[in-house]
């Protein structure tokens, strides 16, 4: 009945979020979430993996705590004005996670801290091709993505 | 729609000061870096600021106001910082890609050639 219960149950969360709840909104929304459950497994997506969920919170603080760092140094960056020339640049970083899924979070979230983005995903060579606005020393930002976010992703993703 | 300004303590409005103005700030920060930056990549990187730093702050002040204000826990703000920061990248990447394509059919030296392992 319910083919991907974490999005069904995110779905009521939202909706008693946006409604305010009520027991009238808890039915509605459980109503939404089923159809929206069986509309998606129609789409026939291919189903996440997640091994390790409860690694997920873990995760998401240290995205929080780089975020708020990256918007530090970034802003630091801006406001200091003289910078010295080919500071950025180009970064093309082998990566060993496969799953679509777990790219996927990775790709968000190199590309929503400032100071990064994701440019071009290869799945052949399995490089990914990132943008640095800061690029001092390269093998660290190498390292920093492959044991900050990948090892996590490895885990959860198994 | 015309909200009533609502009542806040002392230390909430401080709060909900501060983190305006932080957020506002970072967005504004983000918006020079994008007019003075260079190139089109490192462009890329400056509105980030606005929607990672600038969105998260400007909805916590939201979240404070409106919980002590009307006493009860609102915080269907996260929904918006979240749709905002999964959705803001897809766009991003889109444009960045566009461009590398662009400067590669060009054949601009500043960027990094397409490496084909396999011939095509």
């Amino acid at each position: 009945m319910l083919p991907y219960p974490i999005l069904s149950l995110c779905l009521v969360l939202m909706w008693l979020l946006l409604n305010g709840f009520s027991l009238g909104h808890l039915l509605l929304g459980v109503l939404v979430a089923i159809f929206a459950g069986w509309a998606l497994a129609s789409l026939r997506p291919d189903k996440p993996k997640l091994k390790k969920w409860y690694l997920l919170p873990k995760l998401f603080g240290i995205v929080f705590v780089d975020v708020i760092r990256s918007n530090i140094a970034v802003s630091w960056l801006l406001l200091k004005g003289k910078r010295r020339k080919d500071s950025s640049g180009f970064l093309l970083v082998p990566l060993e996670i496969e799953d679509p899924t777990a790219l996927a979070i990775m790709a968000v979230i190199l590309t929503a801290t400032p100071g990064s983005a994701w440019l071009e995903y290869d799945s052949g060579d399995k490089t990914v091709l990132i943008h640095v606005l800061d690029l001092i020393d390269k093998e660290t930002w190498i390292n920093t993505i492959k044991q900050r976010y990948e090892a996590l992703l490895m885990e959860i993703f198994a | 729609m015309t909200e009533q300004v609502l009542d806040l303590p002392l230390w909430a409005a401080v709060a909900v000061a501060i983190f305006l103005i932080l957020g506002a700030l970072l967005t504004l920060i983000g918006t020079i870096g994008f007019l003075r930056l260079p190139t089109f990549y490192e462009r890329l990187h400056a509105p980030t600021l606005g929607t990672s730093g600038g969105v998260g702050a400007i909805l916590l002040a939201s979240i404070i106001y409106f919980s002590v204000g009307t006493g009860r826990l609102v915080i269907h703000e996260i929904l918006i910082g979240l749709f905002v920061s999964i959705t803001t990248p897809v766009t991003f990447m889109l444009l960045a890609r566009a461009a590398l394509h662009r400067d590669r059919a060009e054949r601009n030296p500043d960027v990094p050639a397409k490496v084909h392992r396999k011939p095509v």
